[in-house]
């Protein structure tokens, strides 16, 4: 059964369809990625799943509800969550009270919301920092505190966007290595990425986005091959 | 990275296109408004025509100078984003820097407001310069507000301290009036709307069609661009907030023949200022020149029901209605 | 149950790891303990003067802890908190004047209307997202409307105001005593020690983490399942209570309260001043600020009664008081952005 499913998602912003009538489904625990050269609407489409942005058209329900114009608070609290792709972090807060938040939502109280926090800090190796202020992170572990974040919530489905954007090459691997255990323990992980390498090592079905419509989608390995995938996008990255 | 900036660019190109479609209606819908509201007056209202006459030539006189101050404060505001607490203390100030010329070196008042025009900007240059431009370069909201705020109860306490707490007032120059339908229109008050009325005109003009006009347009629009093309913003700002303090120095001087002086005079100004300028868009010369006049008329006409502080109240549901349901006000278009 | 959840029990640590130590609000009460002590003993060794400074620096100081609790830790700057003193005031006065209600009950009843007044006008304001500056002005128009309400409204006695009625002896339950008496230092400093402890609970608890939360990043928090709406209203109506039950303690006080004492401007800027003063977003900033604020203004006063050779020519005059915390604060907010209670806890850490 699946997990999420999306059918003729449209947003437009007077003028302009940032996302055309995409359909999607995301079985349980797989690992589902998007790609799509800049301004394809990957983002946007993040934005409608996760109720920040409410489609002009089309459904989604996740989990058997109808989520279909949530909000995204009210989305979250059904264990649908997102990470950012540019970090916002609690600056006022230390590591382990912006996780904290998160689990609050399961934690009435502070002290068990906090030892929850700490589990969550060690499973993404963040536990050099649990009492930094998290404004003075790196930006490898504000890009892992945004993880953890949305962990915290125990999602049961979790949208990452360019988790790996803006880190070194060396920080990657085990952020890759991260994602992987992750998906090993069971989650399931919808993410859009712009790094090929790692997109082709960890997705299972891959969604190929272009001026906000669905370009092809399966497996990954085939749908790069594809020659309208090629020509649209890859062909600039490859070339 | 990509898909927001797409996604900024969406929407202000939705803006721009509500911008290019509303210009007309709304503000022709207010006049309308108001020319029911007067003619209901007339009709229905049960008040004598020769004073609604009155109240209505008041409003209108009395509206020119409260759009004169908002001018200057829709400017700081629309340029700066920054609410301008100290607005209305300036107005006191140049009142005050007006009486004493008047008083101690004998200029009539007139003259001694075009005195004191370079003196207010040159100040309001310094402001900006010196208080603000860090904060509002650093795109910070709450500073400027508690700055300006700081700027009001110095300004005032200073004027106190200075010359006191009695009223005072400024020798008249332009004695007499005139009469319009029945209506007494005093010439100082005709002055006054008639200068508010050409400053109005020329600083529109002036930021139509002078370069400088351009630059304060183009950062007030957007001002990361406007750096990227070499625009001085910090130098901007601080022009921007000198000739908005150079408006309140017209109005001061307009205004100081028939007010009494007391160094909290302009207060009430300025929240009459806010609610025109909120009501007429902010950064819009043309909508604080209209949001006056309305505001001058809700006033003066609406005191014929509702005496003393009463007509205020008014005043206030107008500005709150517009703050919750109209938030760019009649001529503005983002925010 | 998620698997990442069973995975993560298994890994939850044991309550006492150090790491998650986190005494602040065990300190906190601890510095309260002592402000409690110091506040009882004062009224017994000082003299009457002191009382005037102190209840004035006390009421300063309720209104900047209420004011604080939205505007610091919640984000929403307030400029116009007059109104929700002036209906703790306005409570009272009616209250007591025409029916002749304990203070006491008129104090709750105020706080509650407080606080669903401060309620509707931030839901209306947050509704058509209206944020920073927007936030700031509607809120003075609100308070500016409700003084101008209160000044033509009949049963408010408009301009007039309300004069209490003078009992012919103490009493506890109508909140009167002796001129000079020590009670009235102790309820404000009650009150005060009261809004304190509930800013210490309310920032280290759920509800307060979460508005914490919204403050830094809006979308952010919404993004991790929190209705930031709701629990940006709770620290309003917390907020507007606090601040109401200093109006109730003022019109008590004084014996009398008229518009401009309850809904003026000025009462505003009383709350926004000591908290930023002293440090917005921290405990002990708004009180901080209100020691330095509240007694200056008298000694300076002093200081213009008989003023010292070099300072003659300011005998008598008015408005210094005011002029040089309005320069405070200009001074504080551009070189000391997180006020003086706020600066020094950061140096302390470090």
């Amino acid at each position: 059964m699946s997990l999420l499913q999306a059918e003729g998602l449209t947003k437009k912003f007077s003028g302009l369809t940032a996302v055309d009538d995409v359909s999607l489904t995301v079985a349980d625990k797989e690992f589902f990625g998007v790609v799509g050269p800049n301004g394809a609407g990957k983002t946007t489409l993040f934005s409608l799943i996760a109720g920040e942005v409410t489609p002009t058209h089309g459904r989604i329900i996740f989990d058997g509800t109808d989520i279909t114009g949530w909000s995204a608070d009210k989305v979250a609290s059904v264990g649908l969550v997102r990470t950012f792709q540019l970090m916002r972090p609690f600056e006022s807060m230390t590591v382990l009270d912006n996780v904290a938040i998160a689990s609050h939502q399961r934690f009435r109280s502070r002290s068990e919301a906090r030892r929850h926090a700490l589990a969550v800090i060690e499973r993404v190796q963040l536990e050099r920092y649990v009492n930094a202020p998290s404004a003075s992170l790196p930006t490898a572990g504000l890009k892992r505190l945004e993880l953890a974040r949305a962990l915290a919530l125990e999602p049961k489905l979790l949208l990452l966007d360019e988790v790996l954007a803006g880190l070194v090459p060396t920080e990657r691997a085990p952020m890759i290595e991260l994602l992987r255990e992750l998906h090993a323990d069971g989650l399931t992980v919808m993410f859009i990425e712009h790094i090929m390498a790692a997109v082709l090592a960890l997705s299972e079905r891959l969604l190929v986005m272009h001026e906000g419509v669905e370009l092809a989608l399966g497996d990954p390995h085939k749908v790069t091959q594809d020659r309208a995938v090629v020509e649209a996008y890859l062909g600039e990255d490859y070339a | 990275m990509s898909d927001h900036a797409t996604a900024v660019s969406e929407t202000s190109a939705s803006e721009a296109i509500i911008r290019r479609a509303a210009p007309y209606r709304l503000p022709a819908g207010v006049v309308a408004a108001v020319v029911v509201g007067l003619v209901l007056t007339y009709t229905l209202g049960g008040r004598d025509p020769g004073l609604v006459t009155q109240s209505v030539v008041t409003g209108l006189l009395l509206g020119g100078v409260y759009a004169l101050v908002s001018i200057g404060l829709t400017l700081i505001f629309g340029v700066l984003g920054v609410v301008n607490f100290g607005h209305g203390a300036m107005l006191s100030m140049s009142m005050f820097i007006v009486y004493w010329m008047t008083t101690s070196l004998g200029l009539p008042v007139y003259l001694a407001t075009v005195v004191a025009v370079p003196l207010m900007m040159g100040f309001g240059m310094l402001v900006q310069r010196g208080l603000l431009n860090k904060l509002t370069l650093e795109g910070n909201h709450e500073g400027p507000l508690l700055v300006t705020l700081g700027l009001s109860l110095l300004i005032i306490n200073v004027l106190l301290m200075i010359f006191g707490g009695r009223p005072l007032s400024v020798p008249s120059s332009v004695e007499g009036s005139l009469r319009v339908f029945g209506a007494i229109a005093s010439y100082e008050r005709m002055i006054a709307f008639g200068g508010a009325l050409l400053v109005a005109l020329l600083l529109t003009l002036a930021l139509k069609k002078t370069s400088l006009g351009m630059s304060i347009r183009a950062v007030s629009a957007n001002s990361q661009g406007a750096q990227l093309v070499g625009v001085n913003v910090g130098r901007i700002y601080a022009l921007t907030f000198g000739i908005g303090s150079a408006c309140v120095a017209v109005a001061g001087g307009l205004l100081a023949p028939f007010l009494s002086l007391t160094p909290t005079v302009g207060e009430e100004f300025t929240i009459l200022a806010f609610v025109i300028v909120v009501l007429g868009g902010l950064g819009s010369v043309v909508g604080a020149m209209v949001g006056g006049v309305v505001i001058g008329l809700v006033q003066t006409v609406g005191a014929l029901y509702l005496p003393g502080t009463g007509s205020l109240i008014l005043v206030f549901a107008v500005f709150v209605l517009v703050l919750l349901f109209r938030p760019q006000g009649i001529f503005g278009a983002n925010r | 149950m998620t698997p990442t959840a069973e995975r993560l029990k298994s890994d939850i640590r044991a309550a006492d790891d150090p790491r998650l130590r986190d005494n602040s609000t065990r300190n906190a009460f601890v510095v309260l303990g002592a402000l409690a002590v110091v506040l009882a003993v004062l009224p017994l060794v000082a003299n009457d003067r002191f009382e005037t400074i102190a209840v004035q620096t006390l009421i300063f100081a309720i209104i900047a802890v209420g004011w604080n609790l939205m505007s610091g830790y919640g984000g929403l700057f307030s400029f116009g908190h007059a109104a929700f003193f002036g209906i703790g005031a306005y409570t009272d006065a009616y209250l007591v004047v025409e029916h002749g209600i304990s203070p006491w009950i008129a104090m709750v009843v105020g706080a509650a209307i407080a606080a669903l007044a401060g309620v509707g006008i931030a839901s209306l304001c947050l509704r058509y997202e209206l944020a920073g500056p927007y936030f700031a002005l509607a809120t003075f128009a609100f308070a500016q409307l409700f003084l101008l309400l209160v000044q033509n409204l009949d049963f408010l006695r408009r301009t007039e105001g309300f004069n209490l009625p003078i009992l012919p002896e103490e009493s506890f339950w109508m909140l009167q005593f002796e001129r000079g008496s020590d009670i009235y230092v102790w309820i404000p400093a009650g009150l005060l020690l009261v809004g304190l402890a509930i800013t210490i609970l309310y920032v280290r608890s759920r509800a307060g983490q979460f508005v914490q939360a919204a403050r830094d990043d809006e979308v952010a928090a919404a993004s991790l399942g929190i209705n930031v709406m709701r629990v940006r209203l709770g620290a309003v109506a917390l907020s507007c209570g606090i601040t109401s039950v200093a109006g109730t303690f003022y019109t008590q006080y004084h014996f009398f309260v008229g518009p401009h004492q309850a809904f003026g401007a000025a009462v505003s800027i009383e709350a926004i001043i000591p908290a930023v003063i002293g440090g917005i977003g921290t405990i002990w900033g708004p009180l901080v600020g209100a020691l330095i604020v509240g007694p200056l203004a008298e000694l300076i006063e002093s200081v213009l009664r008989d003023p010292p050779g070099s300072l003659s020519f300011l005998q008598g005059v008015a408005g210094l008081d005011v002029a040089v915390y309005a320069a405070l604060l200009i001074v504080i907010v551009l070189f000391m952005r997180k006020g003086i209670y706020g600066t020094l806890k950061d140096r302390w850490r470090k």
